[in-house]
């Protein structure tokens, strides 16, 4: 599992750093597909199997598509000019690199004092999730369904048609 | 070592039995619906028209593989393999009898769930890819399509999870030894099917593809072998469906006297010939019939039923 952990971990990387390279969006959108589909692999090899999939089920197969509809929907073709034109100087690179270098220095300080959980600690199956998520962490759910209510409160105000056409 | 054996020979046995079942579904289909229709279908090759799937194939194989020269070539060639894979991916989970799974996954259900989500990207980017405005617009209506019909299809499975306390198919099957789920879980399997026909978008939910608006739809540009597989593809998601209705609602492999194997293959057929029922009764709806639908009808009734179900096993104590 060790292996596979590393293996997915590259290829999120590596996947992810083409995904913004990319000059193509849907290009870029496949890329960010394939990271996706990775980072599940991730969660798979250190023992979340459910973690995974809600992770292939939401982000690659639910939100990616609507990504791509988007995309599709507003015909966002080779001609469409560079989406990224304007992030090629060097000065907008270094606001973000800072912020980076920050975490990859909290990173390393954290691997050279093994702060980091072990991995392979058993498999966390389904129940579990469902049990820790209704238990102790029962408040945050609530939140958060508080917050996918009003984003539908909001979305269906925004589409609603101004007269009484219906 | 047997066992590695053992399992490389239930792989490989199922890959070639789904191939040549979803391709004969081809000769099954056209002389169902020739049945139902009181003409004859295609009878001249072989007996009974059989070898007509064989030359079909060959014709498919011969053909020029052509890739328009406007369209975009790396994605136009990946997306019918994605639909082929993903369908191929999610019969890892099913068990056809005690013996013959590839997996046993705990999240067996999840798994198939996410490899259909999975399947969308074949037909949105196909579409994307040929540069048609045709395909596009088929393109379009599979995404939204499939995305709409993805939520309810996992809700209303969510009742059989609960009655069998598992997302694993194996359990879920060994859970109906008393009682089919169909009867305590009618309305999830109604909603099941209907999700499944629209998920592999065939008649009567085949706007994606609708030849008489859209050409063919997303496939428009695709010939030879990529049509091929989104043909043989379409099939493939039909068995899919079809074995899963029979694992989650009608009992899987259980049955009296006959052997495990032939009632699951019996029950699959029988939901095989639905679907193709299917297509010779119901004329095609309108696209915003199908979404007001989906979104009007099923998805109620998909709640309702998990919101009974529930209710019904808090009272029991379960």
């Amino acid at each position: 599992m060790v292996g596979i952990f590393y293996l997915s971990a590259v290829v999120a990387v590596l996947s992810t750093v083409l995904m913004l390279t990319r000059q193509h969006v849907v290009h870029a959108l496949l890329y960010l597909i394939v990271s996706l589909l990775a980072v599940a692999l991730v969660f798979f090899s250190l023992g979340a199997p459910f973690a995974a999939a809600l992770e292939v089920i939401i982000y690659a197969g639910a939100i990616m598509v609507l990504f791509v509809f988007v995309v599709m929907m507003l015909n966002l073709g080779p001609g469409s000019g560079d989406p990224a034109g304007e992030l090629r100087g060097f000065s907008q690179w270094i606001g973000p690199l800072l912020l980076a270098a920050v975490l990859l220095l909290e990173l390393l300080y954290a691997v050279r004092e093994m702060a980091v959980a072990p991995t392979g600690q058993g498999v966390i199956g389904p129940k579990a999730v469902g049990i820790a998520l209704y238990g102790p962490y029962l408040l945050g759910v609530e939140m958060i369904s508080f917050l996918l209510l009003a984003g539908l409160v909001g979305a269906y105000h925004l589409g609603r048609r101004g007269g009484g056409e219906e | 070592m047997i066992e590695i054996v053992r399992h490389l020979v239930i792989i490989f046995g199922l890959l070639f039995v789904l191939t040549t079942v979803s391709a004969g579904l081809i000769w099954l289909e056209r002389r169902l619906l020739a049945l139902w229709q009181d003409r004859y279908g295609p009878n001249r090759v072989g007996p009974f028209g059989l070898l007509q799937v064989a030359a079909d194939m060959i014709k498919i194989f011969a053909k020029e593989d052509w890739i328009p020269p406007f369209a975009d070539k790396p994605v136009f060639v990946i997306a019918p393999t994605i639909i082929m894979v993903a369908t191929f991916l999610s019969f890892a989970v099913i068990p056809f009898t005690p013996g013959i799974e590839v997996v046993s996954l705990d999240i067996g259900l999840l798994f198939f769930l996410a490899m259909s989500s999975l399947g969308v990207y074949s037909v949105v980017l196909a579409g994307w890819s040929s540069d048609n405005k045709y395909s596009l617009l088929g393109g379009i209506r599979a995404a939204a399509q499939m995305l709409s019909y993805e939520v309810f299809m996992g809700l209303s499975l969510m009742g059989t999870v609960m009655l069998a306390g598992s997302f694993n198919i194996r359990d879920i099957v060994e859970a109906q030894r008393g009682l089919w789920f169909c009867i305590p879980q009618f309305f999830g399997m109604v909603v099941f099917f209907i999700a499944g026909v629209a998920e592999t978008h065939r008649l009567p939910f085949d706007l994606p593809e609708s030849e008489n608006e859209l050409v063919a739809g997303f496939h428009t540009e695709y010939s030879g072998i990529k049509f091929g597989m989104f043909f043989v593809g379409e099939y493939l998601g039909i068995t899919l469906i079809s074995a899963l209705i029979t694992a989650l609602f009608f009992g899987g492999w259980l049955g009296p006297l006959l052997p495990p194997v032939v009632w699951f293959a019996l029950k699959t057929f029988f939901f095989i010939c639905l679907f193709i029922l299917l297509r010779a009764t119901y004329p095609r709806p309108r696209y915003d019939q199908l979404m007001a639908f989906g979104w009007k009808v099923m998805l109620p009734v998909a709640l309702l039923n998990l919101v009974v179900t529930g209710g019904i096993l808090l009272a029991k104590g379960a």
